[in-house]
């Protein structure tokens, strides 16, 4: 990658219990029995993720994995046992109480999954609210406030109390609050996972839309792989407080790293996540019946594919690097290799 | 011989030896004393007394007298508080009642007179619809005219500006200790032993100190009615705060909150439909305890059911009373509404067209301001249109009296002969000695041998003062009453829950009847069975009996369905679905009813000393009028002990029992 890397999180370790801190001294790395003996719970283990400028950063796990543990160690809203975390150039670990709350003002965002709205304030209250803890006054507030309402489509509901809104519609709130400050880094904690499925499907088509205008740095966790698949550049999967696999969704699909792994992908539409440039091969035909771009995804161009009488043309940034056929896409569609 | 064999368990024998042990002693004690010639087997060694009744009055006199924090002495102090709570007071009281003036005495100018009735009773009427809606709002309004129509006013209006200056004190002052309490794990470690005592030690004995130490007056009675109301809201405020959902908190500190923002603008705001549960239990408990404090000078209609009880007269009392139960019901039902309420998105205008309630009552208080200086009926309620139905009462009372007389008489004779009387001479035959033994062994085999020792403790405490007689009779008195209130409130309660329609009737009259002041139990009581024992445990049986029917509705409503549906399936009568699914599973609900029941009865049991019992209620009573601090505290700290006692062990029943059932 050649984007920068924003929040370089390395060896964090959070472990409950009491004697959690002996277990780690001087730089032990103790194992899943270590830990039950000593009746320590440990709900984040050894991770290390760099989160880069600009990318979606899935963390996929099934509850109890220790994913929301893991971000809210990012966030520092708990406090990690061991390990080593910058966010921006700064050691967010070393930061005392006025500093956090400083970059937390300013640089972090962050949306919850039961929503957390402040029940006695407004909808225009609520996403001014981060502003109002920042002393900004009302009218500015209220101005940046309904900019952010309008982006996320809920404009003609700012006199409304969170209780009068829908799920779906309580979320959009909780979304435009958690961007009204322009975070550089934004936490989504399984935001859409108490909306009901097809609602779950309009927001994250809404996030794919919000996403493409703002291109913020992106932390999402969730526990629904298919999501995860849907939005993610790369993806994390946790198990039991451990990271499994960090790769983008096709690398996950074609190479899943553990049985783990592999039961979660064994199910995925494959067509969905791999791309033509992963079945290309080297452009020899004599004709070709058209292009596709290197990273569409197989679902979107077969029906093309399979139509034409000739292999197609792979493009990236306007150059030729390979061609795919009707054999490969079919492979891809009836699961062959 | 099989069957018996099953039922004789290990546990039931010991408890069968513990109860036959303690029933022959107390048979026996009398003759075991004279055969032994010794004295000490039935009273407490006065060579061994502890004399902490004089120590506590000694330092309470110490700190009225010479007691002096360098810049100040503990009578500033007093004095400074007296003043803070004085001030308003005067206020409410000039606002409500006097009117405001300037000079004193002869030289008195009237600035301005006090808000006219019909302005308050469009205020009410106005926060009624605010609150709720029309209903309520003809609710309230009525209840205020009722107090006009019927001569109460101004009692009325005394006691609404007693509640009226102590419900902020108390709600703030709880609010902030709560809070304190929240953020500090010490301060709560701290708060949770004395909340759990001011809970249980009787209101008598805290109006003698505070009596001693600010004088007979509204300031002592509003100083004891603060501290009286002021736990709950501790205790819900906790509650409340620990109840907002983990997530809003995340959110607020993500937001870069300072703790201080935190509470301000994230707990505070988010838990506020609880926090005003506990404001409605501070208004109802202010109430209730402004009536009690008229003994100690707090006026109004308290100071008239006192009076009319000690002069027997049987009108006025009901009077009074019946003002006190319309001014709880309006007092209830608004702030229960105000608790319930639910933002709706506002609405866009005018000032005017934004406040329609508060311009239409201010307009109403100019108006009759202005009427009133030329027409007086508009300023104050003729006394012409008054109507009295003090004499109707007595009437009513005096023809209840020639037709009934002798039933009643004899329904309390046979009841004090086949109950009352036995169980009081089992209570008062137990040795000392044995009773803080078995006190001890009872609540250590429920409650584990800590519970144990604290009992035997306790206990100890309460021979070693020499109220050990008294303590009995308290035992006695409110073992029958609660006994009762059981026997009667847990059908009630199980047909509440069984029947809907019933329910409503029944849990609506519980409602109602656990919003009144202790105090109003009273006077039926009286005037239908005077004096004595058994007067006192039908007003106890009548203020406790709401928790246990309560509870017993609760506890068979909250059976999960899925069982009820297994039952069914089964093949289950109604009949056998009470029995063998619905009790069982309620059982732990059931006790705390029970627990309930008992803290209810004990301290209505020492408000019934006005009606001539012989306990500790009465030993806490005598201390009050002689205005003997030490007495009274220790009498009530033995109240508060045996309350205490009785608590943790019903609550280890129900937890032992929850346990068994995998709750």
């Amino acid at each position: 990658m050649t984007t920068s890397v924003i929040l370089d999180c390395r060896h964090v370790w959070k472990l409950y219990g009491a004697g959690a801190g002996a277990l780690l001294a001087g730089g032990r790395v103790p194992d899943a029995d270590a830990l039950a003996r000593a009746s320590v719970i440990g709900a984040v283990r050894d991770v290390n993720v760099q989160i880069h400028q600009g990318e979606i950063f899935v963390i996929m796990g099934l509850s109890g994995s220790g994913k929301s543990t893991l971000v809210r160690c990012l966030s520092r809203l708990v406090e990690p046992t061991a390990g080593e975390i910058e966010f921006d150039g700064r050691d967010l670990l070393r930061a005392d109480e006025a500093e956090l709350i400083a970059i937390r003002r300013k640089k972090m965002g962050m949306v919850f999954q039961q929503f957390a709205l402040m029940p006695h304030l407004t909808v225009l209250e609520n996403v001014a609210f981060p502003l109002e803890i920042q002393g900004v006054d009302r009218e500015a507030r209220q101005q940046s406030a309904r900019k952010v309402i309008d982006l996320v489509g809920l404009q003609g509901r700012e006199d409304y109390y969170p209780r009068e809104l829908s799920g779906g519609q309580q979320q959009r709130v909780g979304i435009a609050r958690s961007l009204v400050v322009e975070p550089d880094l934004w936490f989504l904690d399984e935001p859409f996972s108490a909306l009901d499925p097809l609602i779950r499907r309009e927001m994250q088509d809404e996030f794919i839309r919000l996403q493409n205008m703002l291109k913020k740095t992106i932390v999402f966790i969730t526990h629904d792989f298919d999501e995860a698949i849907r939005l993610a550049d790369r993806i994390a999967v946790m198990k039991d407080g451990m990271i499994e696999q960090i790769a983008t969704p096709e690398e996950l699909v074609q190479n899943p790293a553990t049985d783990y792994v592999a039961d979660f992908t064994r199910h995925v539409a494959r067509a969905k996540v791999i791309r033509a440039q992963s079945r290309m091969e080297p452009a020899t035909a004599e004709r070709f019946a058209g292009d596709v771009a290197h990273d569409a995804t197989i679902e979107a161009i077969a029906d093309k594919v399979e139509r034409a009488d000739a292999p197609l043309r792979v493009m990236r940034d306007g150059a030729v690097i390979g061609q795919i056929s009707a054999r490969a896409v079919i492979d891809v569609l009836v699961g062959r290799g | 011989m099989q069957g018996l064999r099953r039922h004789i368990t290990r546990r039931r024998l010991v408890w069968l030896g513990l109860f036959g042990v303690t029933w022959a002693l107390s048979q026996y004690s009398f003759q075991i004393y004279k055969a032994l010639d010794a004295r000490w087997i039935i009273r407490f060694p006065s060579r061994f007394q502890l004399n902490l009744d004089s120590a506590i009055s000694g330092f309470l006199d110490w700190l009225v007298n010479t007691a002096n924090f360098w810049l100040f002495t503990f009578r500033d102090l007093t004095r400074a508080i007296a003043w803070v709570i004085e001030l308003p007071y005067q206020f409410l009281r000039n606002l409500l009642i006097e009117g405001f003036q300037s000079g004193l005495g002869q030289e008195a100018v009237q600035i301005a007179p006090s808000l006219s009735w019909i302005a308050v009773i469009a205020l009410a009427v106005a926060i009624g619809h605010y609150a709720r809606d029309w209903g309520l709002a003809a609710l309230v309004g009525a209840c205020f005219l009722y107090l006009a129509v019927f001569g109460q006013w101004h009692s009325a209006m005394i006691t609404l500006a007693s509640v009226l200056v102590a419900v902020p004190i108390g709600a703030a002052g709880g609010l902030a200790l709560g809070i304190l309490a929240y953020r500090s794990a010490w301060v709560e470690r701290l708060l949770r032993p004395v909340l759990d005592l001011m809970q249980t030690v009787p209101v008598f004995a805290y109006l003698v100190p505070i009596l001693i130490l600010f004088g007979f007056g509204p300031v002592a009675a509003l100083v004891a009615t603060v501290i009286y109301a002021m736990p709950p809201m501790i205790r819900v405020t906790i509650m409340a705060l620990k109840g907002v959902p983990e997530e809003l908190l995340e959110a607020g500190r993500m937001m870069g909150a300072t703790p201080r923002q935190m509470t301000w603008k994230v707990l505070v705001p988010a838990a506020t439909p609880m926090l005003m549960v506990g404001v409605n239990q501070v208004i109802m408990l202010t109430l209730n305890m402004v009536i009690i404090a008229s003994m100690i000078g707090a006026g109004g209609l308290g100071f008239d059911v006192l009076a009319s009880l000690r002069k027997l007269d049987i009108g006025g009392g009901i009077e009074a009373g019946l003002a006190i139960v319309v001014m709880a019901i309006a007092l209830d039902r608004a702030s229960q509404a105000f608790a319930e309420r639910r933002m709706t998105h506002r609405r866009h205008g005018s000032v005017l067209q934004r406040h329609p309630r508060s311009a239409i009552v201010l307009g109403v208080i100019v108006a009759t301001f202005l009427l009133g200086q030329v027409i007086p009926a508009v300023q104050s309620y003729p006394d012409a249109w008054k109507i009295s139905t003090g004499p109707f009462w007595s009437d009513a009372m005096a023809w209840i009296n020639v037709n009934f007389f002798d039933t009643l008489e004899a329904i309390k004779t046979a009841l004090l002969k086949a109950v009352l009387l036995p169980v009081k001479k089992f209570f008062a035959g137990i040795p000392w000695l044995w009773g803080i033994l078995a006190a001890g062994v009872i609540a250590w085999r429920v409650a584990g041998w800590k519970m144990g020792i604290v009992a035997a403790l306790m206990m100890g405490f309460i021979a070693a003062s020499g109220l050990w007689g008294e303590a009995m009779v308290t035992l006695y008195l409110c073992g029958v009453s609660v006994f009762i209130a059981v026997l009667i409130g847990t059908p009630l309660g199980i047909w509440a829950a069984q029947r809907p329609g019933a329910g409503r009737i029944i849990l609506g009259l519980m409602d109602t009847l656990q919003t009144l002041p202790s105090f109003v139990y009273l006077i039926p009581v009286v005037m239908l069975f005077r004096v004595g024992d058994f007067s006192a445990m039908i007003a106890v049986v009548l203020y406790a009996l709401a928790p246990a029917v309560r509870y017993a509705a609760h506890g068979i409503r909250e059976v999960p369905p899925h069982l009820l549906e297994a039952g069914r399936m089964a093949g289950c009568t109604p009949r056998q679905l009470l029995w063998r699914v619905k009790l069982p599973l309620a059982v732990p609900q059931l006790l705390l009813g029970l627990n309930q029941t008992i803290m209810l009865a004990l301290s209505m049991l020492v408000i019934t000393a006005l009606v001539g019992t012989r306990d500790l209620g009465q030993e806490v009573y005598i201390a009050l009028t002689k205005a003997n601090a030490g007495q009274g505290i220790v009498a009530g700290l033995s109240v508060a002990f045996i309350a205490i006692i009785a608590d943790r062990i019903v609550h280890a029943l129900s937890d032992n029992q929850k346990r068994r059932l995998g709750l």
